[in-house]
């Protein structure tokens, strides 16, 4: 076995497995999707105070990451796509808090 | 994985497992290749949610500090619009996870309908989105020279049940159509740019590139087209939605 492709000697990542994600899948995914449109545009409607946004950003957060783990197939991915996906939003929201962080105390009280 | 360990050292190794013609020498297995593909899509739509997130950040920073205006001028937006363009980019979206399938599994004629369905979807978007420009362009809010704050100081005048703004915040509604039209416009852009390549990929499917197994492009596509559709399930809710006052 001196053979230069040795498998243990290949720099892969992880070996993950090519999933194919079915029609049926995705048409749950869509269903999801449209269910939570229509609950989101429903919620408008109703005055909840500081909720509304809440309410709104959480469903559009929830749809994001069934759009991201399923249409983007990232839960069938391997370690190193989901920790560079994962990454990537963690660093969107250090710099958004610090950066809201610095805003927000410059004009204490004035918004 | 086991490799089949049956070439001879004469014979170059590296090209020995290539079972496809668009496998490249320098990676060691097919799966390799693929991730190191994924890998980079991933890279560089990180590198967008930078660029859009500095827009959001705006927003977010813009409407804390000129919350009334926000609230007034984001209530001149159609949900039913933004509604009926959630629905047709998901739509899309869907018919382009589709679209992947079946590259995977080698349906030519498929994979070219649902690319074709994804196309016509993205330009039904962009259709409805003009409308909405065209609106805000009858009633002068473009930002600008020709902004007409008269709606927002005596709004009731013009039939709407609406705080009146001091002429000062007034003015400030500016600033959310601005971002208004950045943020839908930068968008807009992008579902551009991927219904342009959607003609590429519909043509080269139909030349039957995509169907022996070779599907990194219309995957990393994929992921393009659904990261536009992500912008949009933020962009929805904040400019039409979480403003709105109940009816």
């Amino acid at each position: 076995m001196s053979d230069k492709h040795d498998a243990a000697n290949v720099t892969n990542p992880e070996h993950a497995e090519h999933h194919i994600v079915s029609p049926f899948q995705y048409s749950l995914v869509f269903g999801t999707l449209l269910l939570f449109t229509g609950i989101t545009v429903g919620a408008a409607y109703v005055d909840m105070g500081v909720l509304n946004p809440i309410i709104a950003l959480g469903i559009a957060s929830f749809k994001a990451v069934v759009v991201i783990l399923f249409f983007m197939h990232v839960k069938y991915q391997s370690r190193l796509i989901k920790m560079t996906v994962a990454a990537g939003f963690f660093t969107f929201l250090v710099l958004i808090t610090m950066t809201l962080c610095d805003y927000m105390s410059r004009a204490w009280g004035l918004w | 994985m086991t490799h089949p360990h049956t070439h001879e050292t004469a014979v170059p190794a590296e090209h020995h497992h290539v079972a496809l013609p668009q496998h490249r020498h320098h990676f060691e297995t097919e799966e390799q290749q693929r991730e190191a593909g994924s890998f980079g899509m991933w890279l560089f739509l990180l590198t967008e949610i930078m660029f859009f997130g500095g827009m959001f950040f705006a927003y977010l920073l813009y409407r804390n500090w000129y919350y009334d205006a926000f609230v007034v001028a984001s209530n001149q937006l159609s949900i039913p619009l933004g509604a009926t363009n959630t629905v047709i980019l998901i739509g899309s979206g869907f018919f382009m996870a589709l679209g992947v399938w079946a590259a995977e599994v080698k349906k030519k004629g498929l994979l070219v309908l649902f690319l074709i369905l994804t196309t016509l979807l993205g330009v039904a978007f962009l259709g409805i989105k003009g409308v909405e420009y065209h609106e805000k362009w009858e009633k002068h809010h473009i930002p600008g020279a020709h902004f007409d704050v008269s709606e927002f100081v005596n709004p009731h005048a013009y039939g709407l049940h609406e705080e009146p703004l001091s002429p000062d915040m007034a003015q400030k509604t500016q600033i959310f159509f601005f971002l208004y039209f950045a943020m839908t416009g930068m968008h807009a852009f992008h579902m551009i740019i991927g219904i342009v390549l959607l003609f590429w990929l519909t043509w080269r499917a139909h030349a039957g590139d995509f169907s022996k197994g070779y599907v990194a492009p219309i995957e990393n596509f994929g992921l393009y087209w659904h990261f536009v559709d992500i912008v949009w399930l933020f962009l929805f809710p904040l400019l039409y939605l979480i403003n709105r006052h109940p009816l």
